[in-house]
C-alpha cells in the first residue's frame, strides 16, 4: 500500500532477543537513571521563601495610583468600565470640595471604585484605557479566600500606599517594571 | 523481654522513618525537594502524619463483618512484628555480669519460623479485604493472597539451595557461617536474586504492589479503613520491609558481620561491647542499603500486569529457582566427593 505521506515510519515488531527478555540489564539501566536524578537540581522552589520571578508582560491585580505627591489619580471617567469586557468595574464619582487638594489630583474623584476579582480575566484593557494613568496592573496575585464578597476589591484594596508617608509599602506595590 | 520492647520499639521506629526516607527518596528522584517544613529537613514529618491519623475519625462500615473488620490491621500489624525475634541483630554484650545474646530466640529452625509468620501475614490482608464488604477491597485481597502464596514458592524453593550449603535452618548459624567474609549472595547469585524479587512481591511493592493498585482497585484492599487501622496496614508494611531487608541482610549478606573485618580478632582486641555495638550498626547499614533498593526500584519500575505478575512468578522464578537447586545440589556432591574433572 503506497503511504498517504511521507511521515509514515515502519514499526518493527521483532520478537524480544534472550537479552531483552532478561528484563535485568534494563531494569538496571532505569535504575541508573534514577539514582543519577537524586543528585540533579531540583525543579520545585520553596515557595512562601523563594518566589520565581515573573515575565516583564504579566498582568497581577490593579492597582489604583497616586501621583508624586500622594494625590489620587483617579477622576471617575469611566472609561475602564467601558473597556472592561468581564465587566468587572463599577464606580461612583464624587466632586471634590474645598480643602481636598492634597487628596485627590482633580475636581472630580472616585468615591467608590471596585472591581470584582472574580470576573476580572486580567487583561489590562483598563489600564490601555486609562487617560490619567490611574490603574495599572501590577505584579502580585490575587489572594485566597473563603467567601466571594471579599473579591470585590473596592479602594481599601486596590489604592497604592502613600508615595510620601509609605515610601517603602509604595515602592514595593509599585513593582519592580515600573522602577 | 527488656530485648523483645527494644526491638519491637526499634523496628516501630525505624517504620516511622522509613514513611519519610520513602518519602524524601520519591521526591529526590523526582528532582523536588520532599517533606521539609516539619522540624529541620521535615524530620518530624512521621510524628505528623502518626498524629494526624490518630486524631482522624474512625469509620467501621455499616455491612462490615466489625470483628474480623478490626482483626485485620491488628494481625497485620502482629504478624509483621513477629518475624524479628528470630532476627540476630549482633554478637553477644557483656552488661550486669550476664552475657546478653543480641536475638530473641535462637531457634534452630529460624528460616522455617519466619516463613510460617510471613505466610500468616496473608491473613491480615484476605481478612481486611473480606471484611469490608467491599468488591474492590475483595478483589484486592484476593490478587494479594494469590500472589503472595505464589511468590512464597519461588522464594522457599530458591532459599533450599542455600540451605543446601548451610546445613542448617538457625539464623545465627548461618551468620557464623558467614563470619569469614564469604557471604552466601556470592555463591548464590541466582538465588540471591529470585530471593529478592519474591521479597519485593511479599512485601507488597511495586513493582508487585498489585493488591494497592491505586488506579484500577482505588486503594486496594485497605480502602475501606481509616484512622489508625489504616495506618497499621501502612506501618505493617513498612515493617515487613524492614523486617525482609534484615532477612536478606541476615542469610545472604553475613547478617552483623563487619565487612573487611575479621570479628573475632577485633572482638579481643576492642571488648565484645564495642564489637557487639559496631556489628548492630553494621547489620543496620546492610538493611538501610536494602530499603533504600525498595524504594529506589519503587520509583524506576512500573507496576506489573496481573497476568505478567502470574508468568513471572510460576514460569520465570520457579523453574530458575529448581534449576538453581539442581546445580547448587550437583556441585555440593561434586565436592564432598572429590570428583575431579
Amino acid at each position: 500500500m503506497q503511504a498517504l505521506t511521507s511521515k509514515a515510519k515502519v514499526v518493527g515488531r521483532k520478537p524480544m532477543t534472550f537479552w531483552e527478555k532478561l528484563y535485568i540489564p534494563v531494569i538496571a539501566k532505569g535504575m541508573g537513571i534514577t539514582f543519577g536524578h537524586i543528585f540533579k537540581k531540583k525543579a520545585t522552589i520553596s515557595y512562601p521563601e523563594q518566589t520565581r520571578t515573573f515575565s516583564p508582560v504579566f498582568r497581577g491585580v490593579q492597582v489604583l495610583n497616586r501621583d508624586e505627591e500622594g494625590r489620587e489619580r483617579c477622576t471617575a471617567c469611566g472609561l475602564c468600565a467601558v473597556a472592561c469586557p468581564a465587566e468587572a468595574i463599577t464606580m461612583e464619582a464624587a466632586e471634590r470640595l474645598p480643602g481636598e487638594e492634597n487628596l485627590y489630583k482633580e475636581e472630580k474623584y472616585a468615591a467608590r471604585y471596585e472591581i470584582n476579582m472574580l470576573r476580572c480575566i486580567f487583561c489590562g484593557l483598563c489600564e490601555e484605557a486609562c487617560p490619567k494613568d490611574a490603574v495599572y496592573l501590577s505584579e502580585t496575585l490575587v489572594p485566597s479566600n473563603f467567601n466571594r464578597e471579599s473579591f470585590v476589591y473596592g479602594k481599601k484594596e486596590l489604592l497604592i500606599p502613600h508615595p510620601l508617608e509609605e515610601p517603602e509599602a509604595y515602592a514595593k506595590a509599585r513593582g519592580q517594571k515600573r522602577g | 523481654m527488656v530485648l523483645v520492647a527494644i526491638i519491637i520499639g526499634i523496628s516501630l521506629f525505624v517504620a516511622m522513618y522509613e514513611t519519610y526516607a520513602e518519602r524524601k527518596v520519591a521526591a529526590f528522584i523526582q528532582d523536588r525537594h520532599g517533606p521539609n517544613r516539619a522540624g529541620p529537613f521535615g524530620i518530624f514529618q512521621p510524628l505528623a502524619d502518626g498524629l494526624k491519623l490518630f486524631s482522624k475519625e474512625e469509620i467501621v462500615p455499616n455491612h462490615s463483618n466489625k470483628f474480623l473488620f478490626i482483626l485485620g490491621p491488628g494481625l497485620a500489624m502482629l504478624t509483621a512484628m513477629m518475624t524479628s525475634a528470630v532476627v540476630p541483630w549482633g554478637g553477644h554484650i557483656h552488661a550486669f555480669g550476664r552475657d546478653i545474646s543480641l536475638q530473641i530466640a535462637d531457634v534452630n529452625i529460624g528460616i522455617l519460623y519466619i516463613f510460617g509468620v510471613v505466610s500468616m501475614g496473608v491473613y491480615g490482608v484476605m481478612i481486611g479485604g473480606w471484611a469490608s464488604n467491599n468488591k474492590f477491597s475483595l478483589l484486592a485481597a484476593i490478587r494479594g493472597a494469590s500472589q503472595i502464596i505464589s511468590y512464597e514458592l519461588a522464594m522457599g524453593l530458591s532459599l533450599i539451595a542455600l540451605l543446601m550449603m548451610t546445613g542448617t535452618l538457625s539464623m545465627h548459624d548461618i551468620v557464623q557461617q558467614q563470619m569469614d567474609g564469604r557471604y552466601y549472595a556470592l555463591y548464590q547469585p541466582l538465588g540471591f536474586l529470585i530471593f529478592l524479587i519474591c521479597a519485593f512481591a511479599e512485601c507488597n511493592r511495586t513493582p508487585f504492589d498489585l493488591s494497592e493498585a491505586e488506579s484500577e482497585l482505588n486503594f486496594g484492599y485497605h480502602q475501606e479503613y481509616s484512622s489508625m487501622k489504616l495506618g497499621f496496614y501502612l506501618f505493617a508494611e513498612y515493617v515487613n520491609m524492614f523486617i525482609s531487608s534484615a532477612v536478606m541482610a541476615t542469610i545472604f549478606w553475613g547478617g552483623y558481620d563487619i565487612p573487611f573485618v575479621n570479628d573475632a580478632s577485633f572482638g579481643l582486641n576492642h571488648g565484645a561491647n564495642l564489637l557487639a555495638i559496631l556489628q548492630v550498626l553494621s547489620l543496620f547499614v546492610k538493611i538501610g542499603i536494602f530499603v533504600f533498593f525498595f524504594m529506589w526500584v519503587r520509583w524506576t519500575v512500573p507496576r506489573f500486569r496481573y497476568d505478567q505478575l502470574m508468568k513471572l512468578g510460576w514460569k520465570t522464578l520457579i523453574p530458575l529457582a529448581i534449576l538453581n537447586m539442581v546445580v547448587t545440589g550437583f556441585v555440593i556432591l561434586l565436592r564432598q566427593n572429590h570428583w575431579h574433572f
